[in-house]
């Protein structure tokens, strides 16, 4: 078996006493890319916050490269996070530097590099993403398929070892998933890294992931690999991964009873 | 009886939740002033900010400062005539400016201009998860964002508010001087003979200073506290003018009260 | 990158704010008039010091010379004692008079010195025995009140008499003074 290099052991976390996971294990090996899913809300980006260390667990403890996150202090959580590179939604590309600045950022703030040998590392990170040309575009003159490339050349730009992705399809057109969902593979074997990817997109996932976590009503509810699970027997895998209106999941949120509701206001 | 009840509760509520948000902003203040050495190591982060709280407020700065001198050289003019002693125009533009118009005004057309700048830029950077990656990348928003943005608005607040005095002055004496026939020699020296550099002057460029720290801080935490969202950013830049407002006013009644009995 | 022109604007800011620190102090304030050149001290003792305060001006025909520095109170002799700090380009004799005036008729009181006749000077920490009250309205108001009575019927004298106060301040009329 490879060598796991993120762990969450029984995990619990919530805000103001509600708690959003009950007892999450999870198991991410290296070299592997692997997807968290599960419906909107279910607490998937904040299991990506826990790894980085920006949220603390309640219960159970989250640990990167055998090291519990949340015992470290301030300096031994940036050191941790000096080994990930985190693409956010929608980017999150600093908007009044350029495509070339963004990228450099990380370069810039942990190294003391002279600044030819960061322009040529620059160079090379947006030529893997396929951008090199748009150096000197702002974000603002991205598109959002564009800018969601950047974010992920300025992520591997320090070539962590964990990369971490919350959400790289939403709101992209079917052109720019596919060159996405290219690049996260070919990303994760070229670096050796190990890739999370916190998604709802059943389909793009399917294709290129090693490994599947389920997440639903804050426990695992079903792992295993693409294929394991497009068979699987279970019923809320079957109406997620076919995307069925009803079933396990419903489709009203609980309420009281629909006549009880209504004819309270006629009394 | 439950409407009164609910009248106090909401005020508690109201009271507590100002007081949390006092300690976040002190606690804020603390952070930024010990994640400040970045700024001065790379200095040219703080030069950028003063470009943009500085040097992009000092048209309306300048233009404000010529009205205010102007306007009090013709006011002061009316009343000091009744006592025929015209002469001392030039004494009351510049004690008012120098003394209180030139801090105050300033700080507050910075809160205005750049203050809101600031709450915006931070609440929106934070909305879009700038901030957050950041974080990610293991650089410290304190250190990288707040803390450049902090000295600058420090340094900005005096250079701009002497800037006012200056200016204002140079539009009482237009007023005073060429348009209503004041004598230029009785109009500087009566000025001179009663502006001490250091009671008058000083104080004024160290009230500026407070007044400096005061709003940065201020515009610093309600964008860096502000709620994630379009409303939560506009409300925020909102408060940033409010409360920067009452506490340059607040603060000089404190300062210059100090001043006034030392 | 535009640094280079954010550098240039930001140089420039700084130094009008420089440029308007230094006009504020030369053109607006008072610190090319007096107190950087170097001081002597002297201290003169009145009974009366009116409404004079720290940092009046000491005038000489007219001319600043120094300014008061600090006013005290001696609990012996009831007397204030005002220290003068007189620029070290001007010297004055040792019987010199110590006059505290009024500028104009409600205006700001200083002192204002007048030279006597003596060879030597004033030195750092000499005291000015010659010295002149300064003029409160009130009792400038209350003798020519009684200077005038005394030249009327004796129910008046008594009236305005009675309505003053301090009896000592028959022998050093003020009056003598104010056409100086």
């Amino acid at each position: 078996m490879a060598q796991s290099i993120v762990e969450i052991k029984d995990l619990s976390f919530g805000y103001k006493g509600k708690l959003l996971h009950h007892g999450i294990n999870m198991t991410f090996q290296k070299g592997k890319v692997v997807a968290i899913m599960g419906g909107s809300g279910s607490g998937k980006t904040t299991l990506l916050r826990l790894i980085g260390g920006q949220l603390k667990p309640t219960k159970g403890e989250v640990t990167v490269g055998g090291e519990v996150v949340h015992h470290q202090n301030r300096e031994g959580i940036y050191r941790l996070r000096r080994k990930m590179g985190m693409l956010f939604q929608h980017g999150a590309l600093f908007t009044d530097l350029s495509v070339f600045d963004n990228v450099a950022f990380p370069i810039r703030e942990h190294t003391d590099l002279p600044e030819s040998m960061i322009r040529d590392l620059v160079l090379m990170k947006l030529n893997a993403v396929g951008l090199r040309g748009a150096h000197a575009l702002m974000p603002a003159e991205l598109s959002g398929g564009m800018a969601r490339r950047v974010a992920l050349a300025r992520a591997i730009a320090l070539d962590p070892s964990i990369i971490m992705y919350d959400e790289p399809f939403a709101g992209l057109d079917p052109i720019s998933m596919a060159v996405i969902c290219d690049l996260i593979r070919s990303l994760n074997d070229v670096l050796g890294a190990t890739s999370i990817i916190v998604t709802h997109d059943v389909e793009e996932t399917f294709q290129f992931a090693d490994y599947i976590y389920f997440v639903a009503n804050g426990v695992v509810a079903a792992e295993g690999s693409p294929d394991e699970l497009r068979n699987s027997e279970l019923p809320f895998i079957h109406q997620f991964v076919h995307g069925e209106k009803d079933g396990p999941v419903p489709f009203h949120y609980a309420a009281p009873e629909y006549h009880a509701s209504l004819l309270r206001g006629a009394r | 009886m439950r409407k009164v009840q609910r009248m106090f509760s909401k005020l508690g509520a109201g009271c507590i939740n100002k007081l949390w948000r006092l300690g976040a902003g002190a606690r804020l203040f603390w952070l930024t002033l010990i994640s400040s050495g970045e700024s001065f190591r790379r200095f040219r982060l703080t030069v950028r900010e003063v470009y943009f709280t500085g040097v992009l407020s000092l048209i309306i700065i300048l233009v404000s400062a010529f009205f205010v001198g102007m306007v009090l050289a013709l006011q002061g003019y009316h009343t000091l005539q009744k006592y025929g002693s015209s002469e001392a125009i030039g004494v009351l533009v510049a004690l008012a400016l120098v003394r209180e118009l030139g801090p105050v005004v300033t700080a507050l057309l910075f809160a205005g201009r750049a203050g809101t700048a600031i709450t915006a830029e931070i609440g929106l950077m934070k909305a879009t998860e700038q901030l957050s990656a950041m974080e990610m990348m293991a650089v410290s928003p304190i250190a990288r964002v707040v803390a450049p943005r902090f000295w600058a608005g420090v340094i900005a607040m005096p250079i701009l508010a002497t800037l006012f005095t200056m200016v204002g002055i140079l539009g009482g004496y237009l007023v005073a001087v060429p348009l209503i026939g004041v004598d230029a020699g009785a109009f500087w020296s009566q000025m001179q003979a009663n502006v001490d550099w250091q009671y008058d002057i000083l104080n004024g460029v160290l009230k500026s200073i407070v007044f400096g720290v005061a709003c940065t801080m201020i515009a610093l935490f309600e964008g860096y506290d502000a709620p994630p969202t379009a409303e939560g950013v506009s409300r925020a830049t909102t408060r940033t003018v409010v409360t920067s407002s009452l506490a340059v006013l607040g603060l000089d009644f404190v300062l210059t009260s100090f001043m006034i009995a030392v | 990158m535009e640094r280079t022109t954010i550098d240039l604007w930001v140089g420039i800011f700084v130094a009008m704010g420089f440029a308007a620190l230094l006009s504020l102090a030369m053109k607006v304030g008072n610190l090319t008039t007096s107190d950087v050149g170097d001081t002597y001290m002297v201290t003169a003792n009145f009974e009366n010091i009116g409404g004079l305060k720290p940092r009046a001006p000491v005038k000489s025909a007219g001319v600043v010379v120094g300014r008061v520095g600090d006013i005290r109170f001696d609990a012996k002799t009831y007397e204030a004692v005002v220290s003068l700090n007189i620029d070290k380009r001007y010297n004055f004799p040792k019987d010199t008079f110590a006059n505290i005036y009024t500028a104009g008729l409600l205006g700001e009181q200083y002192v204002g010195l007048e030279a006597g006749g003596d060879e030597s000077n004033l030195q750092n920490g000499d005291k000015i025995t010659q010295t002149q009250d300064a003029v409160v309205l009130e009792k400038l108001i209350g003798q020519f009140l009684y200077n005038k009575a005394t030249e009327g019927d004796d129910k008046t004298v008594k009236a305005a008499a009675s309505t003053e106060s301090g009896a000592h301040a028959l022998d050093a009329s003020p009056l003598d003074n104010i056409g100086k």
